[in-house]
């Protein structure tokens, strides 16, 4: 940094861009403002409950438009980088996006904006004097947050704004199972989050930098002398319990079944996935040889994750829990690609991440549809449903389908390049893995389908007919069949989402345009 | 300095875990504050201790003159204080709730989320 003494003016030129700020800055950091700011409107509205509901949405609206914007620049023209307060990097906090980053945000946005249509249903007036639209809100900026920023301490931070808010979310309502749920998960989160502190603590004292493409540079030639091992051990636990693998994820079929059915939604939709999401930046991009070294435990880790997930499962008579443990299983089959770290094992797992993101979601929401008219979480309960509603014995027939990875639905695909790549390196354990947890998926989903659906209880009539008089099933199943469409197009038309999870693949295995996105001209 | 801090960072991870371990929510949740703080603490002594020196380079120079601590780990710990300050006052309120309700701080005794001897799920109709 050079100071022009004599003239009393100093030349910022080392240190700062001097030139104009540039409109894809805008775009960039839009997805983390939109929702902040809409939720700062919602709490000072706090009173005008009416409105609370149709502002969320248009906010959600917009925010999946912007991510979409986003994406599109970053397909067109590569990975976007932007640092706060027009400091050159690293000394300012970049946020840099890339297809990886875009693709989650803009499907997360999605999963939001479902959520809020069945939120009108929902949420009644205690939840929303509760707060739950701008809980809502703060949490996509978290969410969002997360997936974009390119600094490390940053995405830490992130980490924390949507944790909070999921607290927020989580005990809406004050009943005993919530709270004894919320115990639970706030308790392991928080020691997760400390971890991840940790980690970044040895990681600035290693590095000197916590800019995630500065990191990348500076890896290679710390490889021999700092303790890269140590730190990317410690991402993989950290990570690893805001994923819920195996043997850190008894928090989650501990509380999410216990809060509003579309509360549970949004987090067995997004919350696994950022950590799947944080796992693939740290382990991949930042310590991939390190990565390497983990591939055999972190193969292991995934086996036991997807197969003593869908065991869980298919011990669980409520359907809610059983779908909880049918996210764990499906961050299981997640690992697979990170423990293979290939160019197609990767893909199949961002593939696969898109995937449950909707999927999971959807299972959530149907589960919450069905007690609407069966009256009942419990398998011993439920009966009938096929006699009162052929239209949701479809949409749950095409979900099981595609939570289980078989055709038309969008779960086939990312299993086939999980499958592929695992036969590639012959790690035939991983394969046989993937194949057996669809298996038991499939009997899984099955089972509900055939007890819930087919099944016709004696007492079946009345109970029915009480929760027939209350329920509206024109939005709840409107809701399913949106969420539905994307998971059809996903199984039918793959290719453009093929495209783009091998382009975020790749920019995880080559990150020179990541570094040359925050740093001009050091990129090759 | 800098041994003596590195000897209590690990004192106070010690007795975080210890307490963590614990069946009792209030003894995880002071042992969670005491691990916090020892991330604090960690980052604290990782950016050097020093008495009453400045981390400003003078003019004409490209680098501090004497040795200086580090100011970002500083500010890092600040957000990090005030995100697990603003975590255990929630937690706090969610143990006092949840012994309101549930009648027990013992983790044994709180099972009205995952009740013990569910029934299986059917076998058949």
């Amino acid at each position: 940094m050079m100071a022009g003494e004599s003239a009393g003016m100093v030349d910022v030129s080392g240190a700062m861009i001097t030139a104009p700020v540039a409109v894809t800055d805008w775009l960039v950091i839009t997805p983390v403002v939109l929702p902040l700011m809409v939720g700062a409107l919602l709490l000072m509205f706090r009173h005008e409950m009416r409105w609370h509901g149709i502002v969320a949405l248009i906010g959600l609206a917009l925010l999946v438009g912007v991510d979409a914007a986003l994406l599109k620049q970053v397909l067109t023209h590569g990975p976007l980088a932007m640092t706060m307060g027009s400091w050159l990097p690293p000394f300012g906090i970049s946020f840099t996006v890339d297809a990886l980053g875009a693709t989650f945000a803009l499907t997360a946005a999605l999963v939001a904006l479902v959520c809020a249509f069945f939120s009108f249903r929902d949420i009644g007036v205690s939840g929303r004097r509760y707060g739950f639209y701008p809980f809502l809100m703060v949490m996509m900026a978290g969410v969002s947050g997360a997936f974009l920023t390119g600094d490390i301490f940053n995405l830490y931070v992130w980490f924390e704004v949507f944790v909070i808010s999921s607290f927020g979310l989580l005990i809406l309502g004050s009943e005993k199972a919530q709270i004894d749920g919320a115990t639970k998960y706030a308790i392991l989160n928080l020691v997760a989050t400390t971890l991840f502190l940790i980690a970044t603590a040895y990681l600035y004292g290693t590095f000197g930098t916590l800019n995630m493409a500065d990191i990348v540079r500076k890896a290679a030639g710390l490889r021999e002398a700092g303790p890269l091992m140590t730190l990317a051990t410690l991402y993989l636990l950290a990570f690893g319990m805001k994923a819920a693998a195996f043997p850190v994820n008894f928090w989650l079929p501990a509380s999410y079944h216990t809060p509003r059915i579309v509360t549970a939604a949004l987090f067995g939709g997004l919350l696994t996935k950022i950590g799947v999401y944080a796992l693939l930046r740290t382990l991949v991009m930042l310590f991939p040889v390190e990565r390497g070294v983990l591939a055999g435990f972190i193969g292991w880790v995934a086996i036991a994750t997807m197969i003593l997930g869908v065991l869980g499962a298919l011990a669980q008579s409520d359907t809610r829990r059983a779908f909880g443990f049918l996210v764990i299983s499906s961050v299981g089959v997640m690992l697979a690609g990170l423990a293979l770290g290939t160019e197609t094992g990767l893909s199949g797992t961002i593939f696969y991440a898109l995937h449950s993101m909707l999927t999971m979601t959807a299972l959530y929401l149907l589960a919450g549809v069905m007690k609407e008219f069966g009256g009942s979480f419990s398998l011993h309960e439920l009966s009938g449903l096929y006699r009162i509603s052929p239209l949701l014995a479809g949409v749950a027939l095409l979900l099981a389908l595609a939570v289980a990875g078989l055709p038309p639905a969008s779960g086939l695909w990312p299993k086939i390049l999980l499958v592929k790549a695992a036969l590639e390196a012959s790690a035939w354990g991983l394969a046989g893995a993937i194949l057996v947890t669809g298996f038991l998926t499939t009997i899984v989903m099955g089972r509900i389908f055939l007890l819930a659906f087919w099944r016709e209880l004696p007492d079946a009539g009345e109970r029915i007919a009480g929760a027939a008089a209350t329920a509206r099933p024109a939005l709840g199943q409107g809701v399913l069949l949106m969420l539905l469409v994307p998971i059809i197009l996903l199984g039918v038309l793959p290719e453009p989402v093929l495209r783009v999870t091998t382009l975020a693949a790749h920019g995880l295995l080559d990150s020179a345009p990541y570094v040359g996105a925050v740093f001009p001209g050091e990129g090759r | 300095m800098e041994p003596v801090f590195a000897a209590l960072v690990g004192l106070f991870f010690a007795v975080g875990i210890y307490l963590m371990l614990s069946k009792h929510v209030i003894r995880i949740l002071l042992g969670v504050v005491i691990f916090g703080n020892a991330v604090n603490l960690l980052i604290f002594t990782a950016g050097r201790i020093m008495r009453e020196v400045a981390a400003i380079i003078p003019q004409g120079a490209e680098t501090p003159t004497g040795p200086v601590s580090n100011p970002l780990p500083q500010a890092l710990i600040l957000t990090a204080i005030v995100i697990s300050f603003s975590f255990f006052a929630f937690l706090l309120v969610l143990a006092y709730r949840a012994y309101q309700e549930i009648g027990t701080d013992d983790t044994d005794g709180m099972r009205v989320a995952e009740p013990a001897g569910e029934p299986s799920p059917p076998i058949g109709y």
